[in-house]
Order: C-alpha cells, then sequence, then structure tokens
C-alpha cells in the first residue's frame, strides 16, 4: 500500500515536472548554455594555439568546471523552483485535500514527492553535463579523468538541494522557499570560496567559513569533489601553489565520511520535513 | 439518534453501541442449548460477527479544535449510519469544514475520537471507501479529466475498469472532457470533476463540502440526483451545503453547527415536525385566549394568531379548537395551517443559540 503510493505519487511528480513549462525552460537555458560553450571552446582552441599542452589542459579544466557551475546552477534554480509548488503549492491551492484524504500515508507521499523530483533533477544533470562533456571533447579534444563520479555527485548536489526546498516548502510558501533555496545554495557556494582563499592564505578561521557551510549545506562540499573529478589530476600538480584557492579548481577530491554525512544529511532533512508535513493542518 | 434540539453530547449509536448489541446477542445464544453444545465454536462467532449491523460511516466524539485563540470547534459530536445522507449546517465560520477536515484526517483535533466505516481515523485505511469533495477544490491542470480518475483509483487502492470511470466522468457530465487537460475547464466542470473524483473509487461514505458552490442551476439539479442516486444504493453521505432547499430534499438527517458546537441535530421530521397553525380571528376574549394558549405556544400580531401544534396533533385537535372558539363567541375568518421551513427553523435555532443547549 505504502509502496504503491509512493510510486504513484513520483511517477506524478515526474509527469508534473515534465508537462509543466520548467522542463521546456530547463531545457532551452541548457541548449542555449551547451552552444555558447561550444563556441566558447572553439574559440578558445583556435585563439590559444600557442599554449603549452599543460596549459590548454588547465584552461580546458578550469572553463568546463565554470560551465559545469553554470549546469549546475540551471538545475538547482529549476529544482528549487520545482520542489517549492510541488509541497507548499499543493498545500495552498487545495490539490493536497483531495490526494492526503486518500487512504495514504503523508510520508509515503513526501517520499513519492522526493523520489519523482530527484530522478528528474539528477537525470537532468546527469543527462546535460554528460552533453557538455562531449562538446569540450569535439571542440578541445578534453576528456575529464572521473567522468562518472564527476556527474554522480553533480546529481547529488542537486539530492541535496532539492532535499533541503522540500522542507522549506513544508513551512512556507511556494516561491519563498524556492527563492531561500537558490539563495543558500549561493550562499554556501560563497563561503566555500572564502574558506579556499582561507586556506590559500593559511588562515584557519576564514578557511573554517568555507568548512562550517559545506557541513551546514553539502552542495558545495559535492560541488568541489564533482569539480576535482572533471580536472585532470596532472594540472594541479603542475601549476599547483599558483592555483590554490580558484574558485573553479579543486585540490582534493571527496573523503567517504564526507559523503555519509552527506547522505546522513539527505535522510535527516527529509526526516525532519516528513515531521513537519504530519503534522501540518491543511 | 437523540431526539431534536439536543446537543450530541453522547450519541446513543457509535462503538459502545455497538458492543451493547453484540453483548446481547452473545447472552442471547449462549442461552440456547446448541450454543452450549458447539461450545462457541468458530463457525458460531463468525456467523455472529457477520450478523452484526456494520459500524456507523462516521462516528465522532468531543471534537475540539483551536486554532491560536480561536476555538474552532467545540466538543462536537455526532453519528452519520451506514446509507444515510446527513446534511451539516450553519453560518459561516461555524465549523463545518474543520469538522470535515478533522473527520478525514487533513486537520489534527486537540481533542476527541473519530471512527470512519468502523477504523480509527489515524490509521489512513480507514479512508479507503471514502470519497471526498474538499470546499477548495483543486485537480492537477497539467492531467486529463480520466488521468485525474486514474490517479485517485490507484490512490485508493482500488480496481476500477476504466469503463466504470468513464461513466463515472459520464455521471457528473463531463464524458466527452475526458481526454483534455484540467487546466483548461471552467471552475463549474472542475467541481463536477471533484464530485467524479469523490464517487470513482466505489465509496461506502461521500463526504462532499459545498459541492454547488461553482454549479449553475441545472448543475445543482444533477447533484441532487447523483445525492439521491447515492442514497438509493445505500452509500452514506455527509453533505455541506448553504443551500438549504437542497439539503431539504436530499437529507435524512440534519447536524447545526454554531460557534463550533453542536446546536441542533435530528431527522428533519424531529426538527421540523412542529405544525403551525394560523387564525384570523375577531372578538377573542379571555377565556378564548386560554383556550387558544391550551393548544400550544400562541403568538399574536393584529388579529392574526398563531398556535404552534405538536409534530403529530390529534386528527380532532383543530376542528375542536375552531368549535370550542366560535362556541366562546370568537368570529373565525380564516384558518391556515402550515409547516415550519428548514431555513425558518435553521435561523430560529440560530438566533436563539440553539435551544436545549
Amino acid at each position: 500500500m505504502t509502496v504503491r503510493t509512493v510510486l504513484t505519487v513520483a511517477a506524478l511528480t515526474l509527469q508534473e515536472a515534465t508537462r509543466r513549462r520548467v522542463l521546456r525552460s530547463l531545457a532551452a537555458l541548457t541548449i542555449v548554455l551547451l552552444a555558447l560553450s561550444a563556441w566558447g571552446f572553439s574559440r578558445i582552441d583556435a585563439e590559444f594555439g600557442g599554449l603549452t599542452s599543460g596549459e590548454a589542459r588547465l584552461v580546458a579544466a578550469m572553463v568546463l568546471n565554470l560551465v559545469m557551475f553554470g549546469l549546475s546552477l540551471i538545475a538547482a534554480l529549476g529544482t528549487a523552483f520545482l520542489a517549492g509548488p510541488t509541497l507548499a503549492g499543493d498545500m495552498e491551492s487545495g490539490a493536497a485535500l483531495a490526494i492526503l484524504a486518500r487512504p495514504v500515508h503523508r510520508f509515503a507521499v513526501l517520499v513519492g514527492k522526493w523520489l519523482g523530483l530527484i530522478a528528474f533533477g539528477a537525470g537532468f544533470v546527469a543527462l546535460a553535463g554528460l552533453a557538455q562533456l562531449l562538446v569540450v571533447r569535439v571542440t578541445v579534444g578534453y576528456w575529464p579523468p572521473q567522468p562518472v563520479t564527476g556527474l554522480a555527485l553533480l546529481a547529488a548536489q542537486t539530492v541535496v538541494l532539492l532535499t533541503l526546498g522540500l522542507l522549506l516548502s513544508s513551512v512556507s510558501s511556494p516561491m519563498a522557499s524556492g527563492v531561500v533555496a537558490v539563495g543558500l545554495f549561493g550562499a554556501t557556494w560563497i563561503a566555500g570560496v572564502v574558506g579556499a582563499f582561507g586556506t590559500a592564505l593559511d588562515n584557519d578561521s576564514v578557511a573554517r567559513v568555507g568548512t562550517v557551510s559545506r557541513m551546514l549545506l553539502p552542495t558545495d562540499g559535492l560541488w568541489r569533489g564533482a569539480m576535482n573529478a572533471f580536472q585532470d589530476p596532472t594540472v594541479l600538480r603542475q601549476f599547483g601553489p599558483a592555483m590554490q584557492g580558484h574558485p573553479f579548481l579543486s585540490d582534493a577530491s571527496l573523503t567517504v565520511t564526507y559523503l555519509a554525512w552527506a547522505g546522513l544529511w539527505v535522510v535527516l532533512v527529509l526526516g525532519l520535513t516528513g515531521m513537519v508535513f504530519r503534522r501540518r493542518d491543511l | 439518534m437523540t431526539g431534536p434540539d439536543t446537543e450530541q453530547g453522547s450519541p446513543a449509536t457509535g462503538p459502545g453501541g455497538r458492543q451493547v448489541d453484540r453483548q446481547s446477542v452473545l447472552v442471547e445464544r449462549d442461552g440456547t442449548p446448541s450454543g452450549a453444545q458447539d461450545g462457541g465454536s468458530l463457525g458460531a462467532a463468525a456467523r455472529l460477527v457477520a450478523e452484526l449491523p456494520p459500524a456507523p460511516a462516521v462516528w465522532c466524539s468531543g471534537l475540539r479544535k483551536r486554532y491560536r485563540r480561536r476555538t474552532a470547534v467545540d466538543g462536537v459530536s455526532f453519528t452519520v449510519d451506514r446509507g444515510e445522507v446527513v446534511g451539516l449546517l450553519g453560518p459561516n465560520g461555524a465549523g463545518k469544514t474543520s469538522v470535515i477536515k478533522i473527520l478525514l484526517g487533513l486537520v489534527r483535533p486537540d481533542a476527541g475520537e473519530v471512527l470512519l466505516l468502523g477504523l480509527p481515523a489515524r490509521e489512513p485505511r480507514s479512508r479507503a471507501r471514502v470519497g471526498y469533495l474538499p470546499e477548495l477544490f483543486r485537480y492537477q491542470p497539467w492531467l486529463t479529466a480520466a488521468e485525474v480518475l486514474a490517479l485517485h483509483v490507484r490512490l485508493a487502492g482500488a480496481d476500477v475498469p476504466q469503463r466504470e470511470r468513464q461513466d463515472c466522468l459520464a455521471a457528473v457530465g463531463l464524458a466527452d472532457r475526458a481526454g483534455d487537460r484540467v487546466g483548461g475547464f471552467s471552475k463549474g466542470m472542475q467541481q463536477r470533476l471533484g464530485l467524479a473524483v469523490a464517487l470513482v473509487a466505489r465509496p461506502e461514505l461521500v463526504v462532499l463540502d459545498e459541492p454547488t458552490s461553482a454549479l449553475d442551476p441545472l448543475g445543482r439539479a444533477d447533484v441532487r440526483d447523483l445525492l439521491l442516486s447515492l442514497k438509493a444504493r445505500g452509500v452514506a453521505v455527509l453533505l455541506n451545503s448553504h443551500l438549504i432547499g437542497e439539503v431539504e430534499r436530499v437529507c435524512d438527517r440534519v447536524v447545526i453547527l454554531d460557534k463550533g458546537r453542536v446546536a441542533a441535530a435530528g431527522t428533519l421530521a424531529e426538527l421540523l415536525g412542529r405544525r403551525e397553525l394560523r387564525l384570523r380571528l375577531d372578538g377573542v376574549t379571555e377565556p378564548a385566549r386560554d383556550r387558544l394558549a391550551a393548544a400550544g405556544p400562541l403568538a399574536q400580531e393584529g388579529n392574526l394568531y398563531t398556535v404552534t401544534l405538536p409534530s403529530e396533533p390529534e386528527p380532532t385537535t383543530v376542528p375542536q379548537l375552531v368549535a370550542d372558539l366560535v362556541g366562546l363567541g370568537v368570529r373565525v375568518h380564516a384558518v391556515e395551517p402550515g409547516r415550519v421551513s428548514l431555513e425558518e427553523r435553521l435561523l430560529a435555532i440560530l438566533r436563539t443559540g440553539g435551544e436545549g443547549r
């Protein structure tokens, strides 16, 4: 009964994502980004023909990470504004009344929505990310060392943001929850950059800003792991200290402990959302 | 159900009443020699259980709900029996929608208990055979009408073939719109779809919150027919409606809420049973006035006297009264029998703050 509810609601959420304008807007934005990046990468190749192979790899890795950041921002915007309306919007409009008056557990409905959203968000990131990697390969001949890990971490970052979006949408209005989720995503990224500068300058208290923010909201930590997987490992060895603290290069891969924390974070936030949603009067 | 105008603090039927039934049956059976010989066999027990009357469609007791400082529901108890159509009436803000949402587990009560079709309402499966049309009805605009029904059938865990779902849409006048997206539907069409959603999973109890608020007169007549067909099929209905005429035509019983409390409840006959006798009289002397007052509560406006008679007056009551008045020298111009309408009754109850409270 509960499994059927979860699957039914997950399918409904996927259907919602594909039939609403979100998908079309996402697709349009992604195509624009891919086209622009294809043009940009081909210019790099044409304009900087005199670069050494190491410099070319560094530029390609940096620009790839920059474009991937754009992609993850699109995913963040798209999914946060999808997660908001799906719960808060349903409660506000009354669509949740008819659904929740059925013989369903509220938590099953929530998990169904979450599954549908992550299937959509993670699917989008994986597909668009793969297309981007192919664009880079065709234009400048660069292929990242760990494409699957990188794409998986990008997808995990989307899952974290979606889970946060769901929690926010269980306590606030649809638009507010989307705005706050994207705002927190941006703030954590900036805190991550600040922390990286702190590390580069050997300033512990500044470095701690990044560490704390990465613990509170694991989007930036996962993003840095993804960047690390996309860049050529020889690049940092070659250019080492000069590139420390660069916002679009990452000098360390993720630890298993951090990945486990990110997983636990998702479970905890989803559980908290479930508790809030269960007690909510409609 | 208790008599008219009484507070429903302790429903006569319900889980308690059901247990009493069971005990009395057991005593009866145990007294027979065959029951003793069987030694309480499983078969006999199964028969006994099967013979029990089904639990009421809705049983609720002592429901309370506060929203911050405002008390929305204050000690509401009532029962909807199987196959019964019960109207929930009351002014705006009386707590009708809150009561309905508590029954369906959409709002958590601060106190009180609810059983739906014999199961505690906190268990989702108690709603497996319950259909609901919310006051604020809205369905996924990106789905077609047929897809909305399919979704609700799946969520209800029912197995309703395509043909039956199509019939359900036809019953609410949406047969030719099955493949259209709900986003393009008018408010009235969405309410019709809501009715189909409430009816599609073969419910034993249907809860309709203002089912005709967005419908034209034709739509209202359709809903009335639909309610009557549900009644004929033995489906219990709890109907919240401002249209008193609608309630009066289809409901077996009425529960009137005011300020979160049950102001009155009873069958229509009980609530409306009192008859009036309007007499236009001249030369009413003191003995004649006493004679009128002896027939029932008396009101006077000029030469128009209104006597409220008991619900089932003796056939001789009115002729005898007229004969006595004539005998006392009163000139009788007109005698008109009348019946109190539900609207008048509702207004009287609300103005006096609920009789019998």
